[in-house]
């Protein structure tokens, strides 16, 4: 049933302006520590300017999935290809600058100034100084903080969502073709993620960035997606846009949506 | 106090300053990578780690004796003091350098690698800056004990203010002992103060 549910969603699916093909595609491909599969025979597209969310359960394999993108993790059977070409035949170094990664801790460089932590990619392809100087101002206007006042601090003198912002820019920096985000807006108190959310939207549609992005929230993923693949023990459960998604019947589809009915719960 | 034996202590700090220099030079050379390596290779670690503790458990006069008879590095003199000290000094900062690296946050060092640095690059522009404290303060630590340690190479020829040491205990001197402790005590404290400085300088 579920796969049923799944190829009609795939019909569904806009078709991508002409002559663009997926800008990632995952092939077959799976994930294997030992005899435990984290991640099985995943096929899925990501096309251009889309923001594909990965939603599942802790230990669904939607992070390591999301690893597979920018080869921190290579699959153990089948491909990952990144403009057409598999993850395995990139240079290492190469694909890793052309995609841009934010994570739950942020890992901004603690003694790096927060100019420094987002020109950090550019530094490392040799853009000169004035460059750096002006992308980095872009960049912190963009992710909503006043150059002037937070180019010169420290990565501990900010607020968790001032970090995440930083996070943000830091992986916007040098232009990348994809963002990975994983679960990026999990550890900040619920006003501030919804902020984040927000400028989250209005970025993808000033940018018009593909992203893929992970969390376990079903709220967030309705509303930041373009389409929702929904993953379960390392399976793909079904791809639909969020609209669809609402009216998906599939178990944990419904195990999901049921987190929406907080008064269900309040009664 | 005469002016002989001011002259004499005079000299014989500066050979003990030498002996110990030449010895912590050494010993970063050999500590600083091999600590980097270990962080790479945790196979080798029990290994290297072990070998630096072994060195550390012989009693120091035992070390310096146990040298003599060894070709090449061993004999008496300068020679023989410094490799004894080397290998004393080399746990501390081993230790702490291999502590230091592994210490990095492991989500910085995560974005680090998905960033696109290099191996090199990850080492020196985020594990080395970050790890720069702890490594100093090993440095540090055994910057001080090595000086301490090196009273006792005059046992072996080796010179410096253990010379005073070792003349007073045999003629039952304590004058001579104190003209070689009481530099030595105020080289580890200078020594002390100004690694101190440095490491708080490096980080702020």
């Amino acid at each position: 049933m579920h796969g049923a549910m799944a190829r009609r969603s795939l019909a569904f699916r806009r078709k991508p302006a002409d002559g663009v093909s997926a800008l990632v595609e995952f092939r077959d491909a799976s994930y294997r520590i030992g005899t435990r599969e984290i991640l099985k025979g995943l096929t899925l597209q990501v096309e251009a300017g889309e923001t594909l969310v990965l939603l599942g359960r802790s230990g669904s394999g939607k992070t390591t999935a999301l690893k597979m993108v920018n080869g921190l993790l290579f699959p153990s059977a089948g491909q990952v290809l990144v403009d057409g070409t598999p993850t395995t035949a990139w240079e290492p170094v190469r694909l890793k600058r052309r995609i841009g990664y934010v994570i739950q801790d942020i890992g901004l460089f603690p003694h790096y100034t927060v100019a420094q932590n987002v020109g950090l990619v550019p530094q490392l392809e040799n853009w000169d100084a004035p460059r750096i100087r002006a992308r980095v101002s872009t960049l912190l206007g963009q992710v909503g903080l006043d150059p002037e006042q937070f180019a010169g601090r420290y990565p501990r003198q900010l607020s968790g969502g001032q970090r995440q912002r930083v996070g943000v820019a830091r992986a916007l920096a040098a232009d990348p073709s994809v963002l990975l985000f994983d679960e990026p807006f999990g550890a900040v108190d619920p006003v501030t993620r919804l902020d984040l959310q927000k400028q989250f939207l209005a970025l993808r549609r000033d940018l018009g960035k593909t992203s893929i992005f992970v969390t376990h929230d079903v709220r967030e993923a309705l509303m930041l997606a373009s389409r929702i693949a929904l993953l379960r023990d390392g399976a793909l459960e079904l791809v639909a846009p969020p609209r669809e998604f609402l009216d998906a019947i599939g178990a944990e589809a419904q195990a999901f949506l049921a987190c929406l009915d907080w008064k269900a719960d309040w009664q | 106090m005469n002016a002989g034996l001011a002259g004499e202590i005079g000299q014989l700090t500066i050979e003990h300053l030498t002996l110990v220099s030449i010895a912590m030079a050494i010993a970063i050379a050999i500590a600083v990578p091999a600590g980097i390596l270990i962080t790479r290779r945790a196979g080798w670690r029990p290994w290297v780690v072990g070998f630096a503790n072994v060195m550390q458990t012989i009693p120091s006069l035992a070390l310096f004796g146990f040298l003599i008879p060894v070709p090449l590095i061993g004999g008496i003199g300068k020679r023989t003091a410094v490799v004894a000290l080397v290998l004393y000094a080399l746990l501390p900062i081993l230790r702490n350098t291999m502590v230091g690296i592994l210490g990095v946050d492991a989500a910085v060092r995560e974005s680090a690698v998905a960033m696109g640095m290099t191996g090199r690059q990850l080492l020196w522009r985020v594990e080395m800056p970050l790890a720069a404290r702890t490594i100093l303060a090993g440095i540090r630590v055994a910057t001080v004990t090595t000086i301490g340690t090196a009273t006792i190479a005059a046992a072996i020829g080796g010179g410096g203010l253990g010379v005073f040491i070792f003349r007073g205990i045999a003629s039952v001197d304590s004058t001579q002992i104190l003209a070689g402790a009481v530099p030595a005590a105020c080289i580890a404290l200078a020594a002390d103060a100004a690694l101190g400085w440095v490491e708080r300088r490096w980080t702020e």
